[in-house]
């Protein structure tokens, strides 16, 4: 599971609200190199949920650099022209992925294991 | 040679590549949209459209991965497939793999216990070749094409019985999106789908392009 898929999951157990974002246990990452798209990331940032971004990437770092993300909090303005900025989100929203581990709603604290790569979002009805 | 001007033919020659469902599971619907049907759809889909290239695309009841590895061949940005079938989604990953695809990502889950909120608008197009449903579970295509409309920020491509046509339009109204017909196709679907003696029987398909425009 990539970080750009993380960004539009929610939870989806009954009775949850918003669901959003699920927090991410990463006991395995795998880092992929993929082509940068600078159209495409700087079409995306404002799609996404940006402060869910950072987040994941804090988490997600910290197995894989043994230290936190630096995505900054907070966009700033004329972003879409930082070469250097766009390729560090590119590089967070594409090449970092969760191999093994869980996704775990934020509400019902319901745990969606990932292994593979695949987070599996079914829910097991017989252990809620 | 540049990707995004690939030819049909080569496409398809592509496609014929990709490996299918190793055990395919009667009640999942799982038989594979044919190279040649998925290279027209996909094709189409580019040229005329334009909704591929750069596109961050959801490929609904993905199977092993044919429309999305496609679609990620023309360059769409990102794609990312849905399936309730775990076999299915391992089948897909080696595709990706030999395929040397590094933009595609999927996801485990039951399309239709999916709440209208998930990834609501998350996606600029939705590609799928949905189940149609058999006696046990009639309309689960449109079960599909409603979280696929809720997904879309801009348009749906879907393959649905040319005999439903009219319940379709009626549902794509009654929902407010607009609904083409691109192409009839004939199918042939795998006998075991329909009872048949025969060993594949043809069906008549409509390829649809809905969008909110
Ligand atoms: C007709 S096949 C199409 C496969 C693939 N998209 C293709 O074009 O080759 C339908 C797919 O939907 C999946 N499926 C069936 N029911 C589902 C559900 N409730 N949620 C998610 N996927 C489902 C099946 O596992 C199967 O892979």
């Amino acid at each position: 599971m990539k970080l750009l898929t993380h960004n539009m999951l929610r939870s989806h157990v009954s009775g949850v609200t918003r669901g959003f974002p699920l927090i991410i246990r990463a006991d395995e990452v795998k880092l992929n190199s993929v082509d940068f798209n600078r159209e495409f990331v700087a079409r995306m940032i404002p799609k996404l949920e940006w402060e869910a971004l950072v987040q994941s990437a804090e988490s997600v770092s910290i197995t894989y650099l043994g230290h936190g993300s630096d995505l900054p909090r907070e966009l700033a303005s004329g972003y879409e022209n930082d070469e250097e900025f766009l390729k560090k989100v590119h590089h967070v929203l594409l090449e970092v992925e969760v191999m093994e581990g869980a996704l775990q709603c934020p509400e019902s604290g319901t745990e969606f294991p990932i292994n593979r790569g695949i987070p599996n979002m079914l829910i097991n009805e017989e252990e809620s | 040679m540049c990707l995004q001007d690939m030819k049909l033919k080569e496409l398809e020659g592509c496609l014929q590549q990709v490996d299918v469902f190793e055990s395919p599971k009667l009640l999942l619907e799982q038989y594979p949209t044919r190279p040649h049907i998925a290279a027209c759809m996909l094709y189409t889909i580019h040229n005329t459209f334009g909704d591929i290239e750069d596109k961050v695309i959801a490929d609904l009841g993905c199977g092993c991965g044919v429309l999305s590895i496609g679609a990620a061949m023309l360059g769409a940005g990102f794609c990312i497939g849905f399936d309730i079938d775990e076999d299915a989604l391992d089948t897909f990953r080696t595709n990706s793999e030999e395929f040397e695809l590094s933009n595609i990502d999927l996801v485990q889950c039951d399309i239709c216990s999916m709440a209208p909120t998930n990834l609501e608008k998350s996606v600029d197009t939705v590609i799928m070749n949905p189940p149609f449903g058999t006696k046990h579970n009639k309309g689960m295509d449109m079960k599909f094409l409603k979280t696929a409309l809720q997904m879309a920020r801009t348009s749906v491509y879907s393959l649905h019985k040319t005999s439903t046509r009219e319940h379709v339009q009626k549902k794509a109204a009654d929902w407010k999106v607009k609904m083409e017909v691109i192409a009839e196709l004939r199918y042939d679907l795998p006998a075991t789908y329909k009872f048949h003696k025969k060993k594949s029987v043809d069906i008549e398909v409509d390829f649809i392009r809905f969008s909110f425009d």
